[in-house]
């Protein structure tokens, strides 16, 4: 069945869209075939409307400030949740105005794309947990333990290592399942990453990715699948968006960062690990803001990226997106709270505008015109 | 998809009788329009079969990076490692397998009582309520199974089938390995057992329908000579209806074959081979429906099309067998006749 779909899907994709190199054909039809047809028949039907497509991590905001914008200004903005893998092909085959992505592309790989890259938002990782007689909270573990529990190297709650971080803290000598996405995901990247960061075991046995080989655990599709996971088995940990485990009261654990402090997630700690990144330092700004610097820092924060044209082919389109993402950094900021989310800081935004001002052809630079 | 008894590809055309012209303009015009008809529909069985070569071709010329790169290691070696870039598919083949195997297990005798309830003990009044109660099974869709498996049957499973499997099955010797794993509720197992409950209505409605087909002749001669239920459904009904049974089985193994959301819910997704079906596992249809999206590495794509390929030679295989199966079984019949 599932063969059926994918060959039948590349035909709706061939009628979709008019002319693009096989390499990237194959891999348009191959990432997200449906999403392409759909998203460039709506492109060419609907010519003010603009179309995103990419990560799942950052939709819920996205699709907030799509509505919120639309009521302000009329111009209805379509972000499909495809995955940023998907997005980032969808934006390299021109068929989208913008892409999402939330592991940021390095600085040759944007080039040769003629794309730029900036943040739009900011969220966490949490680490959620099963465990009888635990407060959410209160149990505090690091990056280097919880890299050892993913390695299947701790398989115990009441093993020592954890039991020093957690002095009197009631630990039973349950064993310990490791719940994580078996979907490819940039909440996964984050995650990975971290503990690479933390762990140098970590890093050389199973490294950072999207997806790469788990030597332990049990794979949930999505955060609502891990959640289902955690919140089934017992003894169970996992990690999810911090957006998801707020809105459904899941038990999280704190976290010990770099510095020898111990976070509880939520926007301060976020913020604080945003603040202390180097944003102007990097190109495209792609900052991966996992184990960053500062007491208070949450250790997996995580920035997520628009991708779009420098060279615009339909330059009111790209003036579109820049418009919409400056009206979002300025009236955005509550919304993204509301939802576990944090937005930039001040001082990105102004580098972002100045982005644009510079790098995005025609008129799509100047997106203040219409002020917010 | 399995025609029981296809006839030989002959076309009766029947006699025009329509119409109210001489006879030969009639004719003329009957035979047009049969001409007409005929490309009509020989277009469109033909479009299946170029459908089917499509895909093939599109399959193998996608999956070809990984397979070149890989070679026949890509079948037998268990390494799924998106990071270094090296994929070998024997944990989701595997796990295809086995977990259609259990299916099957559990649905078949399940499937042929609920047949043979029907058909043979059932009350009347009782027939049809229960005929389309199974029937309305097959029309639940399969994401609703997947959630029901994993909120519902999953915790249910662990908490009182499990660890009770574990204690009694599982202390003997060789059977016993099957049962070894976490008691998650998560795992090839539960996977297994879901599949079994989806295709039980696609195998039972089939049975049935078969069962029906039995001339009462031949049963009620057999009742005549005394024998019981199970001697009339094990040597008549069941010689009588073979065929029809095969390949009710083989249209639920290819449900079970391909299945990919109630599976990915309950499977585990990990890519362990392991004995013990408690373990968390993984499938091809599960593994594709879970990575598809974020694959943006060529080779891993090209691999997860390569399992994909493999999921379509199983099917095709399962089909030749049951075909073969088939005509084996036509043939003894032909011969004791």
């Amino acid at each position: 069945m599932a063969v059926a779909v994918i060959v039948l899907s590349q035909r709706a994709a061939r009628l979709g869209a008019v002319s693009r190199p096989s390499g990237v054909f194959v891999a348009r039809v191959l990432a997200g075939p449906f999403a392409a047809a759909l998203l460039s028949w709506t492109g060419n039907a609907l010519a003010t409307d603009i179309t995103g497509a990419g990560a799942t991590f950052p939709y819920p905001i996205y699709a907030k400030w799509a509505a919120a914008y639309k009521e302000a200004t009329g111009t209805g903005v379509n972000y499909q949740s495809i995955g940023s893998g998907a997005g980032i092909a969808q934006i390299k085959a021109g068929t989208i105005d913008f892409g999402a992505s939330d592991k940021p592309l390095e600085a040759a790989d944007l080039a040769g794309a003629g794309l730029l890259q900036f943040p739009a938002i900011i969220g966490g990782v949490v680490p959620v947990m099963n465990l009888e007689g635990i407060a959410p909270g209160q149990l505090v573990l690091s990056g280097a333990v919880l890299a050892d529990i993913y390695l299947g190297r701790i398989r115990r709650w009441n093993d020592k290592a954890i039991a020093e971080l957690n002095p009197g803290a009631p630990l039973p000598a349950t064993g310990i399942t490791v719940v994580r996405r078996s979907d490819g995901s940039g909440t996964s990247f984050l995650w990975t990453d971290y503990l690479a960061k933390a762990s140098p075991a970590w890093k050389r046995e199973v490294g950072t990715g999207a997806a790469v080989a788990w030597p332990e655990g049990v794979g949930g599709k999505g955060n609502e699948g891990v959640a289902a996971y955690v919140q089934r088995i017992k003894g169970s940990i996992g990690y999810v968006e911090f957006a998801y485990a707020k809105r459904n009261r899941m038990r999280h654990v704190a976290l010990l960062n770099r510095e020898g402090g111990i976070v509880q997630p939520g926007d301060a700690a976020f913020r604080a690990a945003a603040a202390n990144a180097n944003w102007s330092g990097t190109p495209g700004f792609g900052v991966v803001l996992t184990d960053q610097p500062g007491s208070g820092s949450w250790p997996v924060t995580g920035a997520s990226f628009i991708l779009m044209h420098t060279k615009q082919e339909r330059p009111e389109r790209g003036a579109e997106v820049t418009r919409f993402f400056d009206w979002a950094f300025r009236n955005g900021q509550a919304m993204a709270a509301e939802l576990g989310y944090v937005a930039l800081p001040p001082s990105l935004v102004v580098e972002i505008a100045g982005l644009w001002k510079r790098e995005v052809g025609g008129r799509a630079g100047n997106p203040s015109r219409n002020g917010g | 998809m399995f025609a029981m008894r296809s006839g030989p590809m002959s076309r009766p055309r029947p006699p025009a009788t329509r119409g109210s012209g001489p006879p030969a303009k009639r004719a003329a015009a009957g035979a047009w329009q049969d001409a007409v008809f005929e490309r009509l529909t020989q277009g469109f069985a033909l479009a299946v079969l170029a459908t089917l070569g499509a895909i093939l071709l599109v399959l193998f010329a996608a999956a070809w990076p990984a397979l070149a790169a890989f070679g026949p290691a890509f079948f037998v070696t268990n390494v799924w490692n998106p990071v270094t870039g090296i994929f070998g598919g024997l944990a989701p083949i595997y796990g295809t397998l086995v977990t259609s195997a259990i299916a099957l297990a559990i649905g078949v005798p399940v499937s042929f009582g609920i047949a043979l309830f029907l058909t043979e003990l059932c009350p009347s009044a009782l027939k049809r309520p229960l005929g389309t109660a199974v029937e309305l099974l097959a029309a639940i869709p399969s994401i609703i199974y997947g959630m029901w498996g994993l909120f519902v049957f999953a915790p249910w499973f662990a908490d009182h089938v499990q660890p009770l499997a574990q204690a009694t099955v599982g202390e003997v010797p060789v059977l016993g390995a099957l049962f070894q794993g976490p008691p998650s509720g998560i795992g090839l197992m539960t996977a297994g057992v879901i599949l079994s409950v989806m295709i039980i209505p696609y195998i039972a409605s089939v049975m049935r329908e078969v069962f029906d087909l039995v001339p009462p002749v031949l049963k009620e001669s057999a009742y005549g000579l005394g024998a019981t239920t199970w001697e009339v459904v094990w040597n008549v009904v069941l010689p009588y209806t073979r065929v029809g049974v095969v390949g009710g089985i083989m249209l639920g193994l290819g449900r079970a074959l391909g299945e990919t959301m109630a599976v990915t819910f309950v499977i585990g997704n990990a890519y362990k081979i392991s004995a013990g079906l408690f373990n968390p596992g993984n499938s091809i249809a599960s593994a594709l429906a879970n990575e598809f999206n974020e694959a943006s590495d060529p080779v891993h794509r090209a691999s997860l099309v390569a399992l994909g390929l493999v999921l379509f030679v199983l099917t095709f295989v399962v089909l030749a067998l049951s075909r073969l199966l088939i005509a084996r079984l036509e043939k003894g019949e032909g011969g004791r006749a």
